[in-house]
């Protein structure tokens, strides 16, 4: 970028008040809004209920929400890759429900809003168990030891009856009776209000800590931690303290998932949630601070929306990790971080018509390689299972050439033409890039 | 770019795909949600038993089904993890599905008992029943029972009474080996409390848990079993941890006979395979051969048909048993309403395919049905996934002789 | 013995790519498989050669055409392109071959006892995958040290950028590498399938404990990784048969353990209960002292 529009950008941002800064919020406080009023969208009037399952999830979205960008305090911002992280949402949830289940018998008189600060408080303190060992390595070695970690843990909360209790979980009810806004929280939707408000909470106080001197130091440390020896502070420390407050936030939705399901059992600690954790960060985009909660939702609506609609749902979850990995590294949150210089630039109108070219072809391509999963996966496994392959009401019957066929042409032909359209985007991409940087030596 | 407009194209194409089932109870059918897990390392335990309910509601919708209407199974993949059968949950109760069913994992069971409780009490005008298709840790029907969960399969409790009750005289040294969670544990505790109580003379010579799913290597266990001298090996183990420690038992030629409680199930005798034979044995609520041992014709032929569509044995006649009982209360109530049928099904006694008399218990909802030993042996009529040996019983514990006491103390709805 | 069969693979994989592959034990599993399907049409030995082949060539075109792709998005984008991998393989495997275990079984001739010891018998077939895995190791050893693509796997093991700079093609060195590699795992699968269970969801039961082996033994060492199985393999076993816990142990000193003592749970633990956690245990003690593991050479 050239000085004038460093010197443009300054001055705009000296000139604004608190409405400025807040304004300049916007994308969070739309989401905001957006979280407020969704689950108002699938009400249904005439029982006058809410979709138990789609506050359910999006319930979960918020608590993944959390959980994906405390890890990607670890991943993105400190280089730490962690293959344990879910034994602090995990163990948050135990200690919230111990706490929740001491409240209801009276020994703990705090009212509900304030768990999930019981559970932030259980993962600081496992964090800083075991982060004190942890941390004293960087890189692979610090992977592996946060994998075994995660391995004993997942053990021992199966072996061990009495924190743990055992296979089924420790159970808990929310309705303790103590709240600060008078609130039963008997209905589904009342804890998905609290959730978001926590949620906004915990975003706000990550985003806050990645401006101080710690979260600054942490992405030194990530990025070259001989040179960040030089400046003063002990890597190890940073790594330490982060991590820590990692759990803490883990923690947090690790509480609220004990609020919503009102039992916490094993598979809280395991790897499958550590990697759940891995995935979402990574899929929404590691540099971007947002990005974790594009992958959340995301991978939330894969889990339990798309696999309702199909057995097959984790091969397109692995086939879109691995799109993702090999043309789009940087995340969901890195590709639109990418269109920023032209928004700034009020580019974006002249990318519209190359991006509807792209998007025929593509969508040609993914629904014919949706049909050829599908085709496949009904000829093997669901035919025996009694399942109909159905599309609108429509029966696809596998056994009869003209489905193949069709999804062979589109695969094909689809292939080919977005091999054409992506040339085609490549180069109007370049032509708008090339003019916002004439533009601005001129300017 | 390019993934993301795969990405919103691949929501878009799911978006238009929708299930046969669309939205409640318009079409008149008696919908049952069923959620287990579908995908993923354990998919198998859900796709087989999807096949056989499947026959099973073929067969009961051919005899009517309830009310004059058909029942209808709603499928959901929970992914064993009790967050999504929770969610199953909230799906049924959005379409105001009158029954959930689930039968694997006793983790998910505790969750949903939970769940449906809570759900019932908070929702009165809106409830559902869950029906506990193989769930079976104990303390699901004691200290954790609940008025809306009803439990189709026998529990670890009656599983190890079945299993002490099978040994014979001569045995008299036995080893216990389990996997080290609350199910293996119940059955460590349930088997040596029912060896005091019923066969006193018998010795336990070894008590071994193993942490679960990790052990591949059974041979330091095996040669403890030996310088036991144990003559019966005890185990609950499940999946691998049963199979590899047969198969670690036979390699080192250890002569001992194993009692399982889950040989049985899809995959086991391919597993253990035709070096099993007469050592083998299982706790069972069903295998094809009784049919042709107690004379039932009719059973015989109908798992025979079964057999002839399917590449596994038919080992769900519990399943056929939870939907006869589901006709059978849903008639007697004559209302598909939770709150009603579930009065009916309380106490309720209906004649199975055996010929068995089987009662749903009405202090604990517990079922009171008829359990078997089988030892996998030659020349019976029908063999198990083509490894020439098949099941015959050893031993019939008849229902009567499972009523077990119990500490339920269930609140009952007073509306 | 086939975890050091397995983890040699990925060791190899590992400390030249850097790449923790995740698909490696989907690997281990089509080359069960393979040889399952194989040998229902021509027999066991020749399975025993083909599979690992197969598995190989698999390696090799996923390598070439798509993780050297990946390669540049970072170590990270090459773990989840694995993951990725697996979910895609494990479902392939059960659309083919369905979901239930397959009957692949010990061929009859090795299917019986070899020698008795101690009252107990010590299977054919166990002496089988001895042998195979000692062969293995002593060849892997010989064509590393002893022939010329050898001594440049080894130095790009270690320095790839200075191999590459010497003129070598280091990303050909990079295909074989992991060509081997699926191979060794397939061959891995191919005598292992048959001995244990082979069912879809054997790639994830046997996944973490060869990640643990390999760092154990550390990164860049053949060595290491074949004396960590050993160690762990050991560890293991004896566990199993001590029967001592921890409150036995503080007995001893005096101290009384009872049901009112905190963490009484955790003392009156035996240690063969918790013997297949060990490894865990070992690989963190291991990594706080030395962070390349047991021999490692080579830091990431």
């Amino acid at each position: 970028m050239s000085e004038g529009l460093v010197r443009a950008a300054a001055h705009t941002v000296a000139a604004e008040g608190v409405a400025g800064r807040l304004r300049r919020q916007w994308p969070w406080l739309a989401a905001l809004a957006v979280a407020l009023i969704v689950p108002w969208l699938s009400f249904d009037w005439t029982t006058g209920r809410h979709s138990g399952f789609i506050v359910s999830m999006l319930s979960q979205m918020g608590i993944m929400i959390i959980f994906a960008l405390s890890y990607n305090m670890q991943m993105g911002q400190s280089g730490l890759l962690s293959f344990g992280h879910a034994v602090f949402l995990g163990l948050g949830g135990y200690v919230t429900a111990h706490a929740l289940n001491a409240a209801k018998s009276g020994t703990l008189p705090v009212p509900l809003e304030l768990t999930p600060l019981a559970g932030g408080l259980g993962g600081l303190a496992f964090a800083i168990l075991f982060g004190y060992f942890a941390t004293k390595q960087r890189a692979t070695a610090f992977a592996m030891i946060t994998l075994g970690i995660g391995e004993l843990v997942a053990s021992c909360a199966l072996m061990f009856q009495t924190f743990f209790g055992g296979e089924g979980g420790v159970s808990t009810n929310r309705m303790i009776g103590r709240s600060l806004v008078g609130v039963s929280y008997a209905a589904p939707i009342q804890v998905y209000y609290l959730i978001v408000v926590w949620a906004a909470i915990a975003v706000a106080l990550m985003l806050l800590l990645t401006r101080t001197p710690l979260g600054r130091m942490a992405n030194a440390c990530r990025d070259n931690f001989e040179r960040a020896q030089f400046v003063g502070y002990d890597p190890r420390m940073v790594r330490f303290v982060q991590f820590s407050l990692s759990g803490f936030f883990a923690g947090i939705a690790g509480a609220l998932y004990t609020l919503t399901y009102e039992i916490v059992t094993y598979d809280t600690v395991s790897g499958a949630m550590s990697a759940n954790a891995l995935l979402m960060t990574y899929i929404g985009g590691v540099g971007v601070f947002a990005g974790p909660v594009i992958g959340a939702v995301l991978v939330v609506l894969l889990q339990s929306w798309v696999s309702l609609l199909s057995n097959s749902w984790l091969v397109y979850a692995g086939v879109l990790f691995i799109l993702m990995v090999t043309f789009a590294p940087g995340g969901i949150g890195g590709l639109v971080m990418m269109h920023q210089p032209i928004w700034r630039a009020r580019g974006l109108g002249r990318l519209a018509g190359p991006y509807l070219r792209l998007l025929v072809p593509g969508l040609l391509v993914a629904v014919g390689f949706v049909l050829v999963i599908e085709l496949c996966s009904f000829l093997t496994i669901g035919a025996a299972q009694g399942k109909t392959f159905t599309l609108s009401r429509v029966t696809i019957e596998p056994r009869t050439p003209l489905p193949w066929a069709v999804a062979a042409v589109l695969l094909v032909g689809g292939g080919l033409w977005l091999r054409r359209a992506v040339a085609g985007f490549a180069a109007a991409w370049h032509t708008v890039v090339d003019k916002i940087k004439a533009a601005e030596k001129r300017a | 770019m390019l993934h993301g407009i795969k990405r919103t194209g691949s929501t878009l194409v799911a978006l238009a795909f929708t299930l046969t089932t669309g939205t409640a109870s318009a079409q008149g059918t008696i919908k049952i949600m069923y959620t287990d897990p579908l995908s993923g390392p354990f998919a198998q335990v859900g796709d087989q038993n999807l096949q056989q309910f499947k026959y099973i509601i073929d067969y009961i919708n051919g005899r009517g089904g309830a009310l004059g209407r058909k029942f209808e199974l709603v499928s959901f993949d929970n992914k064993s993890q009790p967050s999504e059968a929770l969610l199953a949950l909230k799906s049924a109760t959005d379409q105001n599905i009158p029954v959930i069913m689930q039968c694997s994992g006793s983790n998910i069971a505790a969750a949903l008992i939970e769940g449906v409780d809570k759900h019932n009490e908070r929702n009165p005008s809106n409830r559902i029943v869950y029906v506990n298709c193989g769930a079976v840790a104990t303390e699901l029907t004691n200290e954790k029972c609940s008025y809306w969960h009803f439990r189709m399969d026998a529990h670890v409790g009656m599983k190890a009474e079945t299993m002490v009750r099978a040994l014979p005289k001569d045995v008299t040294k036995v080893y216990l080996l389990n996997q080290d969670y609350l199910f293996g544990q119940s059955v460590q505790r349930d088997v040596k409390s029912f060896l005091t109580k019923l066969r006193p003379d018998v010795k336990v010579v070894g008590d071994e848990l193993i942490p679960l799913g990790k052990v591949k290597d059974f041979s330091p266990y095996i040669t403890k079993v030996k310088a036991s001298g144990a003559q019966a090996l005890l185990t609950g183990n499940w999946g691998p941890d049963m199979t590899l420690l047969i198969k670690g038992g036979m390699d080192a030629g250890l002569d001992i006979r194993y009692y399982t409680m889950y040989a049985h199930l899809g995959g086991g005798p391919t597993a253990i395979g035709p070096a099993g034979n007469g050592k083998v044995r299982s706790v069972m609520p069903f295998h094809e051969n009784i049919a042709v041992e107690t004379g039932k014709t009719d059973t015989e032929g109908w798992t025979r048909q079964f057999r002839s569509q399917h590449d596994f044995d038919f080992y769900a006649a519990g399943f056929r048993t939870i939907f006869e009982f589901l006709q059978a209360a849903m008639n007697k109530a004559g209302s598909a309403d939770p709150l009603k049928f579930s009065a009916a099904l309380e106490g309720l006694t209906i004649t199975d395919m055996l010929g068995h008399t089987v009662t749903m218990r009405k202090a604990d909802h517990q079922i009171l049905s008829e359990y078997f030993v089988g030892v996998f042996t030659k020349g019976v009529k029908y063999e198990s996934e083509k490894t020439g040996l098949g099941w015959k019983t050893e031993t019939t514990v008849l229902p009567k002789d499972l009523d077990q006491p119990n500490t339920c103390n269930m609140k009952r709805p007073t509306t | 013995m086939l975890l050091f069969m397995l983890a040699s693979g990925l060791t190899l994989i590992f400390s030249m790519m850097g790449v923790l592959n995740f698909a490696h034990a989907s690997m281990y599993m089509l080359g069960a498989y393979f040889a399952f399907s194989l040998s229902r049409i021509i027999g066991f030995w020749p399975a025993l050669v083909i599979a690992p082949v197969l598995c190989g060539a698999l390696g090799a075109i996923i390598e070439m055409y798509a993780l050297r792709r990946v390669h540049r998005n970072g170590h990270i984008a090459e773990l989840l392109f694995t993951f990725g991998l697996a979910f895609i393989i494990e479902k392939g495997v059960q659309m083919t071959w369905g979901l239930l275990p397959v009957p692949y079984r010990v061929p009859a001739v090795l299917d019986r006892s070899l020698f008795t010891i101690y009252g107990s018998n010590f299977h054919s077939y166990r002496g089988f995958m001895l042998l195979i895995s000692a062969l293995m190791f002593v060849a892997i050893w010989l064509l590393l040290t002893r022939t010329r693509i050898g001594l440049v796997i080894q130095a790009a093991l270690t320095h790839p950028e200075m191999v590459g700079a010497l003129g070598h093609d280091v990303p050909r060195v990079f295909t074989i590498v992991f060509a081997g590699g699926s191979a060794l795992a397939g061959l891995a699968g191919v005598i292992g399938g048959n001995y244990l269970v082979t069912e879809p969801s054997m790639a994830v039961t046997m996944g973490p404990i060869v990640f643990v082996v390999v760092v154990f033994g550390g990164l860049g060492s053949l060595a290491g990784c074949f004396i960590a199985s050993l160690i762990m393999g050991l560890v293991q076993t004896f566990a199993v048969v001590v029967d001592v816990s921890f409150a036995d142990l503080l007995a001893r000193v005096g101290v009384t353990v009872t049901s009112a003592t905190p963490l009484a749970e955790a003392l009156t633990i035996p240690l063969p209960r918790i013997g297949a956690l060990l490894p865990y245990l070992m690989l963190i003690l291991v990594l706080l002292v030395r962070p390349r593991g047991l021999m490692g050479t080579r830091d990431t």
